[in-house]
């Protein structure tokens, strides 16, 4: 049913449409969205854990995470408040190499993500695997402002961007889903932007 | 007896009936809208309003609740008219009483405010929508619960809400004060939250991210621990 006397005033241009999921618009700026204060992590303070059911519990220093294999994301991001970003690119180390390096216990089937802060999210184990997801510390070339999650944020591009948990400390394989912090106010557990997957029930 | 686990509900759209529409500032409308399915939010909740163009195209925005969940049956939404925007032009330029609005809500259950005490507003600008939701909650539900409302505005005609701003509130002007002014001004400092500050319950701190930036650190100074710091960010970064 259209609203009365409503025709929108702009259209997603031709190119854009496609790459932009139901419900969302073009933003060309990056929109900060953060639960509470913004912390300040020192790169000398920085680390990051892999634990839970992996093969053995690792933990990398800024300068050990740096000296991985790098590895970086070129595309689009989706925020669930609506807007997307075209064209992105993050740098760091994919999220496989560090597994790689653990261990996955046969028994893993989630993943919770943890950061500086006290933000948690809850991933499916397979969306944190097979080259969908980083651990990036670089933006457009640049280092990774506070702001948006800096020094270190997790990047998983084809969910809705709460998943990519800003000021990363680390990972633990479970074998449950465990709801992370948005997803426990009510947010989705998976969030696909394709499919609006915006709020519990959708 | 069985238990079962629920697997939640999506919240649906529904068509709202505009009932009425008053100005606040010159850029910021207050809508009333009568809700055939409403439910009640808590304070601090939001609404989405979809805008459909005779081709399928779609306008998606979302709008805190300024009123309070005991007017049953009703919403109000305040929006501030952006001049760039696409929803809010149109809420303020053609949308009459009688209209009707595809909504949905109301959603997240971070940003609110289930009768903690006492309570700390600290809003910028439009920001101010959620907090006066609980500000008016608070006076009709839970009188005694002691609350302060630091809010900033930048000249006297960007107050919201004017006839319903009482002791409880400290206004700063970041651009022009009223005549005769010898409250704060200028930007929120230690000075004008300080004092303000209760050693105990929870701030909600809502308005652009600048602003939160801010109110969040001066607030941490003032020894609100993190998880007593409840933030809602708005606008451009």
């Amino acid at each position: 049913m259209a609203t009365r006397g409503f025709f929108g005033r702009q259209r997603a241009p031709a190119g854009v449409a496609e790459r932009l999921p139901p419900g969302q618009y073009l933003e060309e700026g990056f929109p900060v969205l953060t639960a509470g204060a913004t912390p300040r992590v020192a790169t000398s303070e920085w680390s990051f854990t892999l634990d839970g059911l992996v093969g053995e519990r690792r933990t990398w220093s800024w300068e050990e995470a740096h000296a991985l294999e790098g590895s970086g994301f070129e595309g689009d991001i989706h925020c669930v408040t609506r807007w997307s970003k075209l064209g992105t690119s993050f740098a760091g180390v994919s999220v496989d190499t560090l597994l790689d390096l653990a261990g996955v216990d046969e028994a893993a089937t989630h993943a919770l993500a943890s950061c500086y802060g006290g933000y948690t999210t809850n991933l499916p184990l397979a969306d944190v695997r097979g080259g969908r997801a980083w651990i990036v510390w670089e933006y457009e070339g640049r280092p990774l402002p506070a702001e948006h999650g800096g020094p270190a944020r997790l990047l998983v591009p084809h969910l809705y961007f709460w998943k990519s948990a800003k000021w990363v400390k680390g990972l633990t394989l479970l074998d449950h889903n465990e709801p992370g912090f948005w997803e426990q106010y009510g947010y989705h557990d998976y969030g696909d932007p394709w499919k609006e997957q915006r709020f519990q029930g959708d | 007896m069985t238990t079962t686990s629920v697997q939640p509900k999506p919240v649906p759209w529904q068509l709202g009936t505009v009932t009425s529409i008053r100005p606040e500032t010159p850029r910021a409308k207050s809508f009333c809208l009568r809700l055939p399915e409403w439910r009640a939010h808590l304070p601090g909740q939001y609404y989405t309003i979809r805008l459909t163009a005779p081709d399928g195209y779609q306008a998606i925005r979302s709008y805190s609740v300024a009123s309070s969940p005991l007017d049953e049956g009703e919403i109000e939404l305040t929006v501030d008219c952006l001049v760039d925007g696409e929803v809010s032009p149109f809420l303020h330029d053609v949308v009459e009483v009688g209209d009707e609005l595809e909504v949905r809500g109301p959603l997240t259950e971070y940003f609110t405010w289930r009768g903690t005490s006492p309570l700390l507003l600290v809003g910028g600008g439009s920001g101010i929508v959620p907090l006066m939701s609980m500000l008016r909650h608070r006076r009709r539900a839970l009188p005694d619960v002691p609350v302060r409302l630091v809010y900033s505005v930048r000249s006297p005609e960007d107050v919201f809400y004017r006839d319903e701003l009482g002791d409880e509130t400290t206004l700063t002007y970041t651009r022009r004060t009223p005549e005769a002014w010898s409250g704060a001004t200028g930007r929120i400092t230690n000075e004008i939250i300080g004092p303000l500050a209760w050693p105990d319950g929870r701030a909600y701190v809502c308005g652009p991210n600048g602003f939160v930036e801010t109110a969040t650190g001066l607030l941490m100074e003032c020894g609100y621990e993190p998880d007593r710091i409840r933030t809602e960010r708005f606008g451009p970064s």
